[in-house]
């Protein structure tokens, strides 16, 4: 695989923005690219392709459940729907029919969410996917996609339209620090953004900018961290992992996301069956979310590059004790 | 009585009510005879839709074993996934799969899935099973043939206690103001869901001015009516600018006597001996229609 290039300078972009544009680019290439959503169009970004090819655009309406059943109808038609809505609105409320007519299926449905996590801010709790990374993963024939800035956003997109079958792409709603300035990205390919030898640090989404701050900030105090970008949670790239592990011995995940069946789960469960190694879940306790400036909820439930480092500095403490 | 019907006839559309009839009279026996065999399913819920699983197979889809795949073909989704004897009788009198394959149903291993399987049973178009979903489908499917220009047409069979479910009338407020008259809704108004008749869990009534009110043609008819359930596929043909819901007033059981609209027998198969008494009865029925 060649090498990502980083981006410098730290530009910010919504990665649900360059969505919206990958989906105008993409529809001009293929035919057969459909968009559907459910009356969140102008927050999704999916409006930009309702513009361009207004035939081909479904904005049906409040009735998240119904749009996974027509998208799951018109791919079993020669369709390559692509649905969007708020992740919580697909993940738990039309969680059923994401099961049977989507996965079941195996049908050719790319479902990409936006405003996943308690990054969605003010709306509060209703309105904020803790679990869907959990629930996606435990649905058969799911593919779980966590781009982490605009261009991986891009290219998951086209990644998703090639692959055949069901794909969740999570979203959040904040910009994006841009992290690649040209990303070889491939489905079930984790990506090692930064070399270390003393811990590694796996991040996914909005995290892997954190684990970046998080390795500089250990570097200040003497600690060499490796950083993992796994922008697929499923199927998982078990080797990127146990390689990573084996070299550091010490493993911290990090998401926006309940610690329960999430990024932290994943790894957890590979390692503890491949190469136990002392690990650390930083994300979302089992708790609800909350109203308030997004940035100001990473603080709270301990979602920083500082609490990343900090859980780090125990267990590299924690191997030198 | 195992001879294959479709042999008989050099086409499968037909509008001959003796010929159809007997066919839902095979739809009913192999419904008792392979529930029986497999301990479980849906059996009554197979012999209300009789009749009109007969007609959409035998005269009015546009399918082809010979060509399961052609873009071009009628869409049917059992909405009712539960009703599946009926279906798979109808696909394999069809020549969709060997009729023998009808004693694997619910068997591990089976491409007979105890509710539809789109991936595994040839000439199923959609998995079914948990309610509420097939209309939704249906109307992606409808969309599609509009989006191609294609002059298929999409047929979905609900349960009434399915109509119960929220997603039903999303479906049917969405499909309505798309105004895709390329789709038809048919409702197995049998009156009884799993636990109790439906007027009295949650009542359906008026149901068919709910469809009128959500934007449909409705039509009201008898749906063990061979000449009604025709001329209610006639009429959807002609309508424009709508999509069509049929109420077919049925009796769940329909065609055994022990059985037709009795509570207690939602996925309930016939013990041996309930099982002759039932195919004594639908033999005799046949016996006393010429064919």
């Amino acid at each position: 695989m060649e090498r990502p290039v980083l981006c410098e300078g730290g530009k910010e972009i919504a990665p649900r923005e360059a969505y919206g544009d990958a989906l105008v680019e993409l529809g001009a290439q293929r035919e057969e690219v459909v968009v559907l959503d459910a009356d969140v169009a102008n927050s999704t970004y999916t409006e930009r392709f309702g513009r361009t090819f207004p035939e081909r655009f479904f904005n049906l309406g409040l009735c998240e459940a119904h749009m996974i059943g027509v998208a799951a109808g018109l791919s079993r038609c020669g369709k390559v729907p692509f649905v969007s809505t708020f992740a919580i609105f697909a993940a738990q409320r039309a969680l059923n029919q994401i099961f049977q007519s989507v996965a079941y299926t195996n049908a050719n449905v790319k479902i990409v969410v936006t405003h996943a996590g308690i990054t969605v801010g003010e709306d509060g709790a209703t309105h904020q996917a803790i679990d869907d990374i959990a629930v996606m993963r435990a649905v058969p024939n799911m593919t779980v996609v966590v781009p982490c800035d605009a261009e991986q956003t891009r290219q998951a997109v086209f990644a998703a339209a090639e692959h055949e079958g069901p794909v969740y792409i999570r979203l959040g709603r904040p910009a994006a620090r841009q992290i690649y300035a040209s990303c070889p990205f491939r489905i079930g390919k984790a990506i090692v953004l930064r070399e270390g030898e003393d811990v590694t640090l796996v991040g996914c989404g909005i995290t892997v900018g954190m684990c970046l701050e998080a390795a500089a900030l250990l570097e200040q105090q003497g600690i060499s961290a490796e950083v993992l970008d796994v922008p697929t949670i499923k199927p998982l790239d078990r080797q990127a992992i146990l390689q990573s592990a084996r070299k550091t011995g010490a493993v911290v995940t990090a998401e926006e996301h309940t610690v329960i069946g999430g990024l932290g789960s994943a790894v957890a469960e590979v390692l503890s069956e491949e190469h136990p190694t002392p690990m650390r879940r930083v994300g979302v306790g089992d708790c609800m979310g909350q109203s308030g400036p997004w940035k100001a909820l990473l603080e709270a439930y301990g979602i920083t590059p500082r609490h990343i480092a900090t859980a780090a500095v125990e267990l590299v403490d924690g191997r030198r004790g | 009585m195992r001879e294959p019907l479709v042999n008989e006839i050099s086409s499968p559309s037909t509008r001959d009510p003796v010929f159809l009839s007997e066919v839902a009279r095979r739809i009913r026996r192999y419904a008792i005879e392979m529930t029986a065999a497999a301990r479980s399913g849906h059996a009554t819920s197979a012999l209300s839709i009789a009749e009109i699983m007969a007609v959409l197979y035998f005269s009015e889809l546009r399918v082809d074993p010979a060509h399961p795949s052609d873009p071009d073909r009628d869409r049917f989704v059992l909405s009712k996934g539960h009703g599946c004897p009926a279906l798979y009788a109808a696909l394999a009198m069809r020549g969709f799969f060997p009729e023998e394959e009808l004693w694997t149903f619910r068997k591990l291993g089976s491409r007979l899935q105890g509710h539809p399987d789109v991936l595994k049973c040839p000439g199923v178009e959609m998995s079914t099973g948990s309610l509420g979903q097939g209309l939704s489908v249906g109307m992606g499917m409808a969309l599609a043939a509009r989006l191609d220009g294609r002059s298929y047409r999409v047929y979905v069979l609900l349960g009434d206690g399915e109509c119960q479910e929220g997603q039903v009338w999303e479906a049917a407020m969405s499909a309505a103001h798309y105004a895709l008259d390329n789709l038809v809704a048919i409702v197995d108004r049998n009156g009884i869901q799993q636990s109790a008749r439906t007027e009295d869990l949650c009542a359906l009534e008026p149901l068919t001015a709910k469809w009128e009110a959500f934007g449909w043609r409705a039509l009201e008819i008898d749906g063990h009516s061979i000449r009604e359930i025709l001329g209610a596929f006639d009429e959807a043909r002609r309508t424009e600018g709508k999509p069509v819901a049929i109420v077919a007033r049925t009796k769940k059981g329909k065609g055994v006597s022990f059985l037709e609209d009795r509570l207690g027998w939602h996925g309930k198969p016939p013990d041996p001996q309930q099982r002759e008494l039932a195919l004594k009865e639908l033999d005799r029925d046949g016996e006393a229609r010429p064919v």
